[in-house]
This record gives C-alpha cells, structure tokens and sequence, in this order.
C-alpha cells in the first residue's frame, strides 16, 4: 500500500511541472473518481484525477495505522461493484481479486447463534434450529428476493431516463422504462414497490416468525441510513444491499485483497494504463467557468488547470453549492440540493487483535469468522439503537456489522493476529444532548468506542482482552477525512425521493449539469452508494458523448 | 475394501462434509469445507495442502536406470540432473500417450517415478536385460501438496533446506523428525511443494505443517479446488484430457503429446544418442504438421454469456466447478471445430474459462469460436476466444528468493 502511495505522488510530481492542459479533468480520486477517469482515458482523453488526500481511494482506503495491521478505515467490503467495470477495465490485470467470504453469523448474547454458509440444504437446517416454520420459507425469501433484483438489475446499470426531458432520446428512455416494467410479473411487480416503499419488517413479518433470522436479514436495510428495520423505506436499503451480483450471485458479498484500499489501487493502476494523470495532495478550491462553461480548475494552492470536462466525484453538496457557485444555477436544484438528506449515522470502530473474538459455542473454529458478523440479535434490539439516534445520541448498545478481515486474508494482519472491522450504527452526524444542547464528537469519541467494545465484551466474552490497537471513526471523522458531506456514507440517503431519476434531484440525474462541461459522478448519483462504480461508468458515457457531439 | 491414507486419521477429522470420492482405491476428500470456493481461495491467496497419497510411486534404481528411462520416456531424462524433478510423458509406438507423470532423481542411478496408474508390470516388462531394480512402493509413503504464496514461509519454519528450493528442484530433509523429501511440485500452477513422507510419519508431519500454516490460514482442499486450479493452470489430466492409448479403441481415444500442448517435452527429439518409443512417429507428426488437434485455452465472451442467459429471463450461472462433460465448439459458419475439455468459472479472472482442443487451423490466438451449452432445454452457443495456456501464471510459481 505504502509503495503505491508513493508511485502515485511520482507521477504527481511529473505533472506538476508537465502540462497543465487536459481534455477532463476528475475532481475526487475516490472510487467512483478513479472509476470515470479510467474510462475516460480509455476513450482517449487526456485525463487528470485530482485528490485532495495524499492516498486516492477516498472512502475506501486501507491504512497500516500500527506496523503489520492494515485498516479498512471506511467501506470493508465489496459487492455491487458493477461486472461491466471489472472487464472493461481490465482490472483483474491489475490485481482485482474478490475473496470469499462464505459465512454470516449472528451471535446471541446467550451464546447461542445463526451461523449460514454457502450450502443452501445446510443453511435450511440451520434456522429450522431456530424456527422449523421459517425453514421453507427462508428458500422463498430468497427466490422471491431474486426475482426483484432481476427486475431492478437493468435500471441498475443505465442512465436514468428523464420523465421531463423533451428530446426524442428521452421519449426513447422512458418508453424503455414502461416496456421494461409491463414486462414484469404481477407478483413480482408487487414485490417490487413493497421493497421499495415500505419496512424491512413488515416486508420479513411476511416469511418469518424468528426474530434472530429476521434481524439479521433486516440489517442490510438499515446500514448507511437514518432509518430502523421498521421504519418505511428500510425495504429500499436493503432491496440496494441485495443487488451485488458478485460472480454471478445476487446479495453475496466479497472482501477485496488487502482491503477496498486494495480494490482503489487496483482502479488507480488500471487508469494509469489508460494514460490518465493521477495528482494527490491536490485539493480543488473551485472550478472555473466561463460564459457558463466550465473551463478548468483552480486548486487551493492556486494553481490553474484548465479542461475541456469537469466531473466532480464529490458529494451533491459540494458539487453544486461548494465547487461552483450556486448562483450560477437553476434554484429549483439549488433547492432540491439544500434539502437533500445527508445525516450520516454511521461509524466505524476497528481493532487490532490478539486473536480471533472468543465465542465458546463454536471455538476453536474461526469458520464463523469467514464471513460477516451481525451483532443485532433482534428487530427490537436493531429499533432500539435507532430510537437512540432519533432524539440525538448515540446508540447505548450500536448495532455492528463486524468482519474479521484478517481470517479471509492472512495479509491484513501480522500471523496469527487479527483485524476486526466494525461497521456501527446508530450515531447521528449531529449530536444533540437530553437538554437540547449540542453535543461534540471530539469530545464523544472514546466513549463510542467504550460503547462499541462493551456490547463486543457481552457477545464474546474476553472480547477485551485480544484488543491491540483501537480506531474510532466518527461521522465527523468521515466528513472530514473522506470528506463526505455530514459522514453519510452513500453521498446522501438511500430514500426513494432521492433515487434513481430523482438523484441527486430531478430531472438532473443524467450525471450532466445546468454548467456545460460540468458533470458528476459521485454516489450522490444513480445508482447511488456502496463501492458500485456506477456512477463513474455511467458519467463517462455523458462526458464522451458530449465531447464526440463538440468534435462534429 | 477401500483404503484410507496415511493423512486419513488426521484428515477425517478435519472433514467438516464427510464427502470423499474413491481415487486409486483410496478415500480422497473432495472438500474439506462447505464450499470448495474458499479452498480454492486459500490456496490463491494463502496456502492449502492436498492429500496426494493414491498417487502410485515407483522406485527405478540400478546402473541401467537412466538408459531404461531414457528409452521409455519421451522427455529426456539425461537432462534431469540428481535433486531435480521432471514432469514427463510415456507414448506408444504410434506416438500416442500412455501416461504421465513425474520423476524424481534422488542420484545417478535412483529414481523414484509417480503417476496415476499403476507401471511397474509395464517397466519390468521392458527392463529385461538391463540392471535396473523396479519396485512399487506406493503404500510406503504419503504425498502431501503444500501451495500457494505462503507455502514457502509455512515450509521454511519447519526445515531450513525449502527456502532455497528451484521450480522442479528436490531435496531430502527432515521435517518434525522424519526423512522426508521435499520437492518444489504441484498441480495447482502456484508457488509449491510436495512432501513424501514414510507412510509411518504422515500425521506427524502433517500436524507438523498445519501447526506452522495456522496463523497464515492454511486449509485442507479437496478434489474440487484441485480441480479449479488446475484447470487455471491448464495442467492436462488423465481422464480427462486423455486416457491411456492402451485402452483406447480407435483412434479418436488416442493423442500425441503434440496434440495436448506438450512438445514442449520433446526437446531433443532429434538427438540420435536417445531413441525411445514413439520418436519415429512423433518426429514424422511434426514434419508432415500431421497433428489433428491443438491444445489450447478458451475463454468465453462475458457481455455475450450474461446477454444469452438474461435474454431467457435466467441469471447467468457462474460455476467454479469444472464441467464434467466436453462443450462442442463451433466457428462463425456453425461448423464444428473442437471442443472444451473442461470449462468453468474462474472466480480469479472473473470469467469462464476452458481448456480445449480446436483443429491447428482454428489454433491462432484471438480466434473466435462459439462454445456449445443447454438454455431452457435449448443448444446455444457463446462467443468464445482462443487463447493461450495457461490462464493463470503468476510469477510466484517459478521465482526464486
């Protein structure tokens, strides 16, 4: 990682004092950022990729805080990355290599747990442990859940048709979309908008009796969002989590080698095939227009490059009130953009550790360990942490999505030690004591990570005795570090008004903007956030076009 | 009566499926683990180690065994200095594969050949009037595959005689107290070493391995993730590539070691001082380009796979397990020409890939072909690409230290 870093700032250095000239230049080197400069080279264009850090890969970096033990200091894990980037790209070429991950427990604080693997007969058997009555009904969870996917793959991977677009190609777009959803069955139609509009709970109430198995599936429509398994709009989130389709297999998740840092060297390498320009300690301070055309940027220190495209990867926000300035723009996106939802309650508390977290039923097995670890034993456990989160603070007993990286790739940690990534929810981006006050993250900090360690103690006992190294990352810390808008984790909430051609507002979700030569390409887009690369691929069809139409 | 290997004892335990196959008569594991995808991971990205043991394992020694074996092989054995090993082939008089297999030279005049059929009936045989001893010590000692990136270190922590361990080079050691030998073997087409151990020693040494692979994550893998890597490795593999002419009972059974991508092994064909069976009919395939087949990788157009099954509202599979039958394969105009041996999905390319046979005409790389395979109780095809063998190669597997 480290050796990576420093190739990157040689080429820096090159054009720093090379040209200062380029056909697009990429503001953000974050996935989405590396992603769309690496196509746009591809096609040809001399293409710069300015980050502000000194590492690219923005929210999904890996970092070796203490000697030998690599941290996924953000996003940990992958999934619905698009299949199309990793072959256009050539990315197993340059590394690309998903590990398996073929395990999801979750534990109880009694000992006992839901342990599911890779063998659908055994996994059967396994909730019937827990339910017999759930044991069919877990088989046509997952067909019906499927099926849903299929439907919404297509949208997935295509520009978004504008409804209130006048050319023929939007006529064209729309009437694809209507085909495309006349041509879907009745019950899988219903389905459909039960996901998209309504509860993880209720749409799971409708399989399920165990609580256990039905809080582990209604997690995934929790994560990155202000919102409880039981809230309307958690089906949304977790029909999102459910479209990876990770060698071929709908919701099945993988851990990159070396971590999603790893997976951002991988893309930094492969647009550096391209021939794209990647410059790090580069932060952009404004992009410059001209006759309402977007003509360059200018950088903090004051330097000016100048291109004939501009895509921010940034989030919304920062894309149209903070890049440009909004007085440039139309207000109903100026509107819609200060009424976009980003309040991140999302954290990450990772730990350094002496040994894999002691669990009595299963030990000494580290099988459990391969996969995701779900702390959030039941629906009512995973509400209450929100209820925490609603009025202001912190969870007092955080949900978490735990992953021992380290048992699926020996590399993160030194032998014989681990790495346990947490993924933590719910703590609100704006911290709001009892009385009304507001609270501070730097000051709340360690008392998170207590909070997370604690509830980590009580589902594996002597949990506290392998921990090495602590990092807590706050949604401050995000906002700061990744520089996501209010820490949310998916450049703004997965809610169905800010979805798909509402994304990041409507009737601007063609990755264009009302600015010529202005364009994004950030998760603030469809199809929105995780480490998809969709935004990027997709951006870099608009840009290309629009350059080719500006040739003739 | 089916037999167990020395490793069985340990290796049952650690068989969390209780699925074995029957391979040469013994119990062989065909995974340890609830997927076999994740062995297939260890080995890629850590280490596994693979339970060798049916192999048969023939000792040659004596003041003619190098002449015997020189005759017999048609890879030159002169040129496999002691401590080194060679994978090798044996043809019939026609130049058609019997088998294959490797050599091990321990010194001038002691070899210890393994291979997957039993030989020493068919050695004897042609050994008489030489000064050879042929025995057949295959119950005698366990095979252990130790592969993947970190089998070197797990291997240097227990003998300090691996690290420095060349790509087919051997030596004998000890390893938690027995002679072993270890050589820098393997099926899987990754860095690796295999143990021969005295069948008495196995789980000791075993043990030995698996205590110093831990904290890398080292796993047992079974048949199946030999199966996937090997298919990466564009290994050929009796049974499935090819069956013993021997037996075969017309010609359409039988290939040369030209038609499996194996001249390579031929070098010094032309050499007078070495004739051995099959050089008259091997040298005449190359001169007259009389082979009928070319061996080479396949690997099938993703966008047109995803788009055939879609089209038929189906998700497109993605399967690492090898396919157990042979896919037609076809050019642009439908007619036949070759087919896949083995197709599958590589979850390290991120694509189906083949080992396959076309006509040398359809041999170039870039071709395109369309590979045969059943939609909705339908023939279709995909677009395909020739490529070259194998899929996948990494530096590790040959770099030394």
């Amino acid at each position: 990682m480290a050796k990576n870093t420093k190739d990157t700032q040689d080429v820096a250095g090159q054009s720093r004092s090379g040209s200062r000239s380029y056909d697009a230049i990429v503001v953000g080197g974050g996935h989405n950022g590396l992603v769309h400069g690496a196509y746009l080279a591809k096609a040809g264009l001399k293409t710069l990729i300015l980050e502000r850090r000194s590492v690219v890969g923005g929210a999904a970096i890996t970092e070796e805080l203490k000697p030998g033990y690599n941290f996924t200091t953000f996003s940990y894990a992958l999934s619905l990355l698009r299949p199309d980037i990793i072959h256009e790209l050539n990315l197993v070429e340059h590394g690309f290599m998903p590990l398996l991950m073929p395990t999801s427990f979750a534990p109880k604080q009694d000992g006992d747990y839901l342990l599911l693997g890779k063998d659908h007969d055994q996994n059967v058997r396994e909730i019937a442990r827990h339910s017999a009555h759930d044991a069919d009904a877990y088989t046509r969870y997952e067909h019906d859940l499927e099926r849903v996917c299929q439907v919404i793959k297509p949208l997935f991977d295509r520009v978004p048709p504008n409804p209130w677009g006048t050319t023929d190609a939007d006529a064209e777009n729309m009437m694809w979309l209507l085909s495309h959803l006349g041509s879907v069955p009745r019950k899988v139609m219903h389905d459909t908008v039960r996901l998209l509009t309504g509860s993880a709970a209720d749409f799971l109430d409708d399989y399920f009796e165990n609580d256990l198995l039905k809080a582990f599936l209604a997690s995934s429509g929790t994560i990155g969002s202000k919102l409880g398994p039981m809230s309307q709009g958690s089906g949304l989130v977790l029909l999102f989590h459910s479209m990876g389709e990770y060698d071929g297999a709908f919701g099945t998740w993988a851990f990159h080698k070396g971590g999603n840092g790893g997976f951002t060297q991988v893309l930094a390498r492969a647009a550096e095939s391209f021939g794209a320009e990647i410059l790090t300690d580069a932060e952009v301070d404004q992009v410059i227009t001209r006759d309402g055309r977007a003509v360059g940027v200018a950088l903090s220190d004051g330097t000016e490059l100048s291109a004939k495209a501009v895509t921010s990867a940034l989030d919304p926000r920062r894309t149209f009130t903070q890049l440009v300035d909004p007085l440039q723009l139309p207000t109903d996106l100026v509107d819609n953009i200060n009424r976009y939802r980003f309040q991140g309650v999302s954290s990450k508390v990772n730990f350094a550790l002496s040994g894999v977290p002691p669990f009595p039923a299963l030990d000494p097995s580290i099988d459990h360990f391969r996969g995701f670890t779900n702390i959030g034993p039941s629906i009512e456990y995973i509400e209450r942490a929100f209820d925490d989160a609603k009025y202001g603070w912190y969870s007092s007993r955080p949900y978490i999505d735990g992953a021992v990286q380290s048992v699926v790739d020996p590399d993160m940690a030194p032998p014989g030690h681990h790495m346990m990534s947490c993924f933590v929810q719910y703590t609100p981006y704006e911290l709001r004591k009892p009385d009304g006050t507001p609270g501070n993250w730097d000051e709340e900090r360690d008392n998170l990570g207590d909070a997370v360690q604690g509830v980590l103690n009580e589902f594996f006992p002597g949990f506290d005795d392998k921990v090495l190294h602590r990092e807590v990352v706050t949604p401050l810390d995000i906002e700061r570090v990744a520089g996501l808008s209010e820490g949310n984790i998916f450049h703004g909430e997965l809610l169905a008004p800010q979805m798909y051609f509402f994304r990041p507002a409507p009737g601007y979700s063609d990755y264009r903007t009302p600015v010529d030569g202005y364009y994004q390409c950030g998760s603030g887009t469809h199809p929105g956030g995780c480490v998809t690369g969709g935004p990027g691929r997709l951006a870099s069809q608009q840009v290309l076009a629009d350059l080719a139409t500006r040739k003739s | 009566m089916i037999q167990v290997t020395p490793f069985h004892e340990r290796l049952s335990q650690l068989n969390k499926t209780g699925l074995y196959v029957h391979w040469s008569g013994y119990l062989s594991a065909l995974r340890y683990h609830t997927t076999a995808k994740q062995e297939y991971f260890a080995i890629r990205n850590s280490a596994g180690y693979f339970d060798g043991s049916p192999l048969f394992k023939h000792t040659v020694k004596g003041p003619d065994a190098e002449r015997l074996l020189a005759g017999v092989m048609a890879r030159d054995i002169r040129a496999c200095a002691p401590g080194r090993a060679q994978y090798t082939v044996w043809c019939d008089h026609d130049g058609y594969l019997l088998e294959d297999g490797v050599v091990f030279r321990y010194a001038e005049d002691d070899f210890l050949l393994t291979c997957a059929r039993p030989n020493v009936g068919y050695l004897r045989d042609l050994a008489r009037g030489y000064d050879v001893e042929i025995e057949d010590v295959s119950a005698d000692y366990g095979i252990l595959a130790v592969q993947g990136p970190y089998s070197r270190t797990i291997l240097a922590k227990l003998s300090d005689d691996v690290a420095g361990l060349r790509f087919f080079q051997l030596t004998k050691t000890k390893i938690a107290g027995a002679e072993v030998t270890v050589s820098r073997t393997g099926y899987t087409g990754d860095l690796g070493y295999e143990i021969t151990v005295p069948a008495e020693h196995a789980v000791a040494v075993l043990d030995a391995v698996i205590e110093a692979g831990t904290p890398y994550q080292i796993a047992p893998f079974g048949e199946e993730a030999l199966l996937m890597t090997r298919l990466e490795a564009g290994l050929v593999l009796i049974g499935v590539e090819f069956n013993s002419a021997r037996y075969a009972f017309n010609d359409h059974e039988r290939f040369t070691p030209y038609e499996l991508g194996l001249g390579w092994l031929l070098r010094g064909i032309d050499d007078d001082t070495r004739p051995f069976i099959g050089r008259e009919a091997l040298r005449r395939e190359r001169d007259t380009g009389s082979s009928r087949w070319a061996s080479v990788g396949v690997v099938l157009d993703y966008a047109d796979y995803d788009r055939l099954f879609r089209s038929e509202g189906l998700i497109p599979p993605k399967d690492e397990h090898p396919l157990p039958w042979e896919s037609m394969m076809y050019d642009d105009d439908g007619n036949k020409v070759g087919y896949a041996t083995a197709l599958m999905y590589s979850p390290l390319l991120q694509r189906h890939i083949a080992m396959a046979r076309v006509r040398p005409s359809h041999a170039a790389l870039g071709t395109r072909v369309h590979v045969e395979t059943t939609i909705n109780h339908e023939y279709r095809t995909v677009a395909a690409e020739v490529t070259r063998l194998p899929h996948f190669n990494p530096a590790r597997k040959t770099a030394n230290i």
